[in-house]
């Protein structure tokens, strides 16, 4: 009965909130003007405000139920401890930890050279009419859901790694796949990103180089794109933020062994995996080292959109 | 005569000769490289997933033979159209006081945008555990449409007030000032002027939210569930396709069944982004 009442209970207070604010706004509009601007001013400052609250939301929730656990755990043995073992009280996450670095490391190595020198050739070396085919498949590319991208590297990647390095433990799930599959998942991010930040440069250094006597790559090289720098710093920034949270793609190739993989054949298992893997049966201690675990990776997101707002602001100066 | 020093230069001139012409090369190299990528992942998705798109896929009800993904497809609207009926409003009306209310600098701006950049940079099982704790177990939701939908509301925020800041931005403001000129208030100014010339932009935002939503997965298995059945109300646990595609990649057992909903979110997904993009193109076309 109890079970039942509260969502209604909850629901029935959401649709009187609605119904008070629908009273209000005919009484707004009934009433004068002045009372009017003043009212709707408060409205959207409220909804300005709506963000900051999940923010604040979100950051309560997370830590109320995920740091007593660590507290329980000991904050050594839960960052360095290498076991993960639910079933005999073990929980240490320094595997996940690792393997979320390892992964994106692999990403931002095949992300990012390709991803910039594509940009490159996007700002500096294609015509317009092919710039005008070559932005949409950017931009589809960076459309796809993140669960195809899974599905194409379980279904590809997988058989194709396994094949070519026949590796018998993992069958191809193995951090090698999972960072292809990230580089290839970054790499509109990469693309769209610095070629901002390339076409910001002032045509001015493009001119003065050539003016020297340089060659057109010359000056793109040694010119242009040092003067983007702090945009590109940005765009490998964003890259690592989105391939250290990326979930589902890196569940359905990575093979989410919990140890710490010896080389890059072998599978390992990323933060935002084993939230996935084990909160549908998770109980107790277990559970709460799971929520811990999502707040060590959002302790690293927040630290990451730190680096990345130095870098923006590198960019304007 | 040649002194060292001028063949030691001359080695230099041609190793920089060189190394430009290499990069050259690069360039074309990683171009195309990124093509060929995308090429091949959508054109592999499409040849193998479209043979296998069949009447059964669109049954009814679910059933472990014929794999329908009928359910899925319904409750990816349904939760779609319930998270942009929550997001769209706040995020339409934080992005107006942004843009035409708060004076600059103001603190309360500073700490809006500092709190919509972190929102955008969450990981998307942030949002899940989060819409867990406080949707699912807090408030006593259970696995449901709504939980999913809040959550996703959530999760594409940011997404709306970013992109209808930029869109009123983009409103010249010579029509502020001819309403305001002509005797309107700020609030009419807003309603009748800014919004409507807006419109176009505001749309191309919510649009690319819908393409958010309708691929996620990750945000959504541990708070609208995984069950494959239409939804009696909105407290029932419903998955959607991007969540039916790992649920049957996850089992294994049907594949061509997985090919099948890929296709049909790859396309639906893309086709919600050109949406996008178009009327984004209206708005700057509109705006010149």
């Amino acid at each position: 009965m109890t079970a039942f009442a509260m969502p209604v209970f909850v629901f029935a207070i959401l649709l009187i909130v609605a119904i008070a604010l629908l009273i209000a706004l005919i009484v707004a509009l009934v009433r004068g003007k002045r009372f009017r601007e003043r009212f709707m001013r408060g409205v959207f400052l409220a909804a300005a405000c709506v963000s900051v609250l999940c923010v604040l939301l979100i950051c309560l929730f997370l830590f109320v139920n995920g740091v007593p656990a660590i507290g329980e755990i000991g904050p050594l043995r839960f960052l360095a401890g290498t076991s993960w073992r639910p079933g005999n009280g073990l929980y240490g996450i320094a595997p996940m930890i690792l393997g979320s670095l390892y992964v994106t490391a692999g990403a931002i190595l095949f992300g990012v050279p390709l991803g910039l020198l594509t940009a490159v050739f996007m700002a500096s070396f294609c015509g317009k009419r092919l710039h005008g085919v070559a932005s949409p498949l950017i931009s589809l590319l960076a459309g796809i859901p993140s669960v195809v991208y899974g599905f194409f590297g379980l279904v590809v990647m997988v058989p194709a790694v396994r094949l070519l390095f026949g590796s018998d433990e993992t069958g191809g799930k193995s951090m090698l796949t999972a960072s292809l599959l990230l580089g290839i998942m970054i790499l509109p991010t990469i693309v769209s990103v610095s070629e901002t930040a390339i076409r910001a440069v002032p045509d001015i250094y493009y001119e003065g180089a050539l003016a020297l006597g340089a060659t057109h790559e010359r000056a793109v090289f040694f010119a242009v794109l040092p003067a983007a720098k702090s945009g590109v710093m940005a765009a490998v920034i964003l890259g690592v933020g989105r391939s250290i949270g990326e979930t589902m793609a890196v569940i359905m190739v990575a093979g989410n062994q919990a140890v710490i993989p010896g080389n890059p054949l072998h599978g390992l298992r990323t933060m935002t995996a084993n939230i996935v893997l084990e909160m549908g049966y998770a109980a107790d201690l277990h559970r709460e080292a799971l929520i811990s675990t999502s707040v060590v990776l959002f302790v690293f997101i927040l630290l990451i959109n730190f680096l990345f707002s130095l870098a923006k602001r590198g960019q304007t100066l | 005569m040649r002194t060292p020093m001028s063949l030691l230069r001359k080695f230099r001139v041609f190793w920089h000769r060189l190394l430009l012409r290499a990069l050259r090369v690069a360039v074309f190299a990683a171009a195309s490289l990124t093509a060929l990528i995308t090429a091949f992942l959508i054109g592999y998705i499409l040849i193998k997933g479209i043979p296998n798109i069949t009447p059964s896929l669109f049954a009814r009800v679910y059933t472990s033979e014929n794999v329908s993904l009928f359910p899925a497809l319904v409750n990816t609207v349904l939760i779609t159209a319930l998270s942009l009926l929550l997001a769209v409003p706040p995020g339409v009306f934080a992005a107006v006081y942004l843009a035409e209310y708060a004076r600059r600098g103001n603190r309360l701006v500073r700490i809006a945008r500092v709190a919509a950049e972190t929102l955008t940079g969450i990981p998307s099982i942030v949002y899940g555990l989060f819409g867990m704790l406080l949707f699912v177990v807090w408030l006593h939701w259970g696995y449901s449409l709504l939980a999913g939908a809040f959550t996703l509301a959530v999760m594409v925020l940011p997404l709306i007030m970013r992109t209808t800041e930029e869109a009123l931005l983009s409103v010249p403001d010579i029509y502020r000032e001819g309403s305001l000129g002509l005797g309107a208030g700020r609030l009419r100014t807003v309603f009748a002027i800014v919004l409507p010339a807006a419109g176009p932009g505001i749309l191309a935002g919510v649009i690319l939210a819908i393409g958010r939503i309708v691929g996620e997965t990750a945000a959504l298995i541990f708070t609208a569930g995984t069950v494959a059945k239409l939804p009696s109300s909105v407290f029932s646990s419903a998955r959607t396709l991007s969540v039916h595609i790992y649920s049957l990649s996850n089992e294994g057992l049907y594949l061509n069944q997985a090919y099948a909903t890929a296709v049909l979110l790859l396309v639906l997904v893309l086709c919600i982004n050109a949406l996008s993009s178009f009327m984004a193109g209206r708005l700057t076309r509109a705006s010149e």
